[in-house]
């Protein structure tokens, strides 16, 4: 019927009767014009702060403040050019590497823990498997700020401040519920035929997950992989709390720098480097938002 | 291995413990036997959840009870904890800057969820009146909540709503001159609702599937009814739609008790103007780790947590007067 439901269709399945388009859906054409005007509308005021950082970054310092205009009358990239030249004698660049390596290693983490551990609860009988399962989503609605000063003890004891091992292994660890019961739910959806034929034919439980689950849960993998990304990218409280020498700072913690010591004079800059970290979200975003958008839809109703 | 035969096993042990199949648990002749079905689940379930115990062990429920201990402590990180009762919680009734904080993070959750919520159904709705298209919007409205909590934002944020700024400059347009909004304690609170309605997205996003879930059948009864459009969204479309309001509203609301990177980046990390930004979890960061004063934090923490439950209880108490799950209106 419509593109929103075949996209949907993993994860939603509609029923035959829905298929037909009711007679109260159909719409005049002055309703359509009035409706998109609407919507266009409110696209343009929710854009508008993102339209207006990214020409921003192109004015001089000088003209961001008390300048009607959205376009740069004096269009320039030195707020570029003084990014480049990175923060206290530390080059940009170290500071997109630590977030890469953080973000690149918190998605191998997700996938694989969160993977393990949705497959335990979806299709392994064993005893507290339910009591787990429940922990486990109880563990959804845990504010976290009431783990930051034991972990911060605990990781302390370690002699592990200032590494990215405190940031890292919460990860390995599926701590994140959000991606262990994206998973089960995709896991549940799956035809449970296949894995008793393989079963049947001597595969153990390791074989059936790697040979079975895992490539038939891809759409979910991909989906936790983009969000794993992404929140750790966007991530501040984790490098803020674990993280002290500027060379190990991931972008979050160097647009602080910049931000906290910003004069007026490098005001573009700061609104510069706050662009370039968002373009690896908005490529993600252009490339997989399908998977985002639906990622998040499943959560909410099956929840 | 026939056809009949799995489906055979399929119904009678639909978690995988075929009774039936050549890998079956069969004694040796004279030896012991091999283990059974239900203890090989047994141990790959636990070998697979290995990771998440760990980590629920050791990084979640271990971390909660040293949190519970240390908020009956005076802790400073390098000193060993001294138990002092109750002290710290006594303490909150006497420390304005708490208190301000609770006030601060109320507003911010009580205010700022219901106006971003009815923005997101709202939207939601729009989008749902007509299919055909509709695909483009729902991306670019879901864009906000991707980055919204993060610094870049923030930083953004506080510089449009600068003296001067897009913000103070379009309403000055309109009559309307309020100077700079960060630096305006009164103004801070608009401002940080405002990122967060901004973000309507996620919600919305989650309303558009519920929406979609509702048959038409319910819309053409209540049109035969002569029902107008208030009574059916009111009749329909919000019965149908509270088990997605139920869950939207719980998870909004935990999630604004917690804001804390854009609070933290538009007050450069002090709270200010005038304790403004002072949320619950910014004064607990610069409890624990300003002030190394970690029991003092851990009761906040715990505080958070019960204030947190006690309003999830709420609501989960609540909901059985309003949200309609399934069958009954069909």
């Amino acid at each position: 019927m419509t593109t929103l439901d075949t996209e949907l269709a993993p994860v939603l399945p509609v029923d035959g009767q829905r298929q037909r388009v009711p007679k109260w859906k159909k719409r005049s054409t002055w309703v359509t014009v009035v409706w998109a005007v609407a919507l266009t509308v409110i696209v343009a005021v929710v854009l508008y702060p993102l339209l207006w950082m990214v020409l921003a970054s192109f004015k001089p310092s000088a003209d961001i403040n008390g300048n009607v205009s959205l376009l740069p009358e004096n269009p320039t990239i030195q707020n570029y050019v003084k990014v480049l030249q990175g923060i206290g004698g530390i080059p940009v660049y170290t500071f997109f590497i630590n977030s890469l390596i953080l973000a690149v290693g918190s998605v191998i983490g997700v996938v694989l823990s969160s993977s393990m551990a949705a497959y335990a609860f979806a299709r392994v009988r064993f005893a507290g498997s339910k009591i787990f399962f429940g922990l486990m989503i109880a563990t959804l609605l845990l504010p976290f700020h009431v783990l930051i000063i034991p972990q911060y003890i605990i990781f302390q004891r370690l002699g592990l401040i200032d590494t990215f091992i405190p940031l890292l292994v919460v990860k390995f660890l599926a701590t994140e519920a959000f991606f262990v019961f994206l998973m089960v739910q995709f896991i549940r959806n799956l035809p449970m035929e296949l894995d008793e034929a393989a079963r049947i034919d001597g595969a153990g439980h390791p074989r059936v997950f790697f040979s079975i689950t895992l490539p038939l849960i891809k759409p979910a993998l991909v989906t936790s992989s983009i969000f794993a990304f992404i929140w750790s990218w966007n991530d501040f409280l984790g490098p803020l709390l674990y993280l002290n020498s500027t060379d190990k700072y991931p972008l979050p913690l160097a647009l602080r720098l910049y931000n906290d010591q910003s004069s007026v004079s490098d005001y573009g800059a700061t609104i510069a480097i706050s662009v370039l970290a968002l373009i690896p979200i908005a490529l993600f975003f252009f490339i997989f938002q399908r998977f985002l958008v639906e990622g998040v839809a499943t959560q909410g109703l099956k929840g | 291995m026939t056809t009949t035969q799995r489906q055979v096993s399929t119904k009678t042990s639909p978690l995988g413990s075929a009774p039936a199949g050549p890998r079956s648990s069969t004694a040796r002749a004279g030896g012991r036997p091999k283990l059974s079905e239900k203890k090989r689940d047994g141990i790959a379930g636990y070998l697979f959840l290995t990771p998440w115990l760990i980590g629920f062990f050791v990084l979640t429920l271990g971390p909660m009870l040293i949190s519970l201990y240390l908020a009956f402590t005076k802790y400073n990180l390098f000193t060993d904890p001294e138990w002092i009762g109750l002290d710290n919680f006594t303490r909150m009734f006497s420390d304005p800057q708490f208190q301000q904080s609770v006030q601060i993070t109320l507003t911010y959750v009580l205010v700022g969820t219901p106006i971003k919520l009815a923005a997101a159904l709202g939207v939601a709705m729009l989008l749902n009146y007509r299919s055909r298209g509709s695909g483009f919007f729902r991306s670019a409205f879901y864009a906000p909540s991707l980055i919204g909590a993060s610094v870049s934002v923030a930083i953004v944020w506080r510089a449009m709503f600068n003296n001067d700024g897009p913000v103070d400059t379009g309403l000055s347009f309109v009559g309307i001159d309020v100077g700079g909004w960060v630096g305006n304690p009164a103004l801070v609170m608009p401002m940080m609702i405002l990122l967060a309605v901004w973000q309507f997205g996620a919600p919305m996003v989650i309303f558009l599937a519920g929406l979609k879930q509702i048959p038409g059948e319910l819309y053409e009864a209540a049109d035969v009814d002569g029902a107008g459009p208030w009574r059916k969204f009111r009749s329909v479309t919000l019965p149908m739609l509270s088990p997605v309001i139920f869950f939207n509203l719980l998870l909004e609301m935990i999630g604004a008790f917690q804001i804390f990177a854009s609070a933290f980046i538009i007050s450069s990390g002090t709270g200010g103007p005038a304790g403004s930004t002072n949320f619950y979890t910014v004064y607990l960061y610069q409890r624990a780790f300003g002030d190394l004063q970690m029991g003092y934090a851990s009761a906040m923490a715990w505080l958070l947590l019960v204030v947190v439950g006690i309003a999830a209880f709420v609501l989960f108490r609540t909901s059985k007067f309003w949200v309609h799950y399934g069958g009954d209106l069909k």
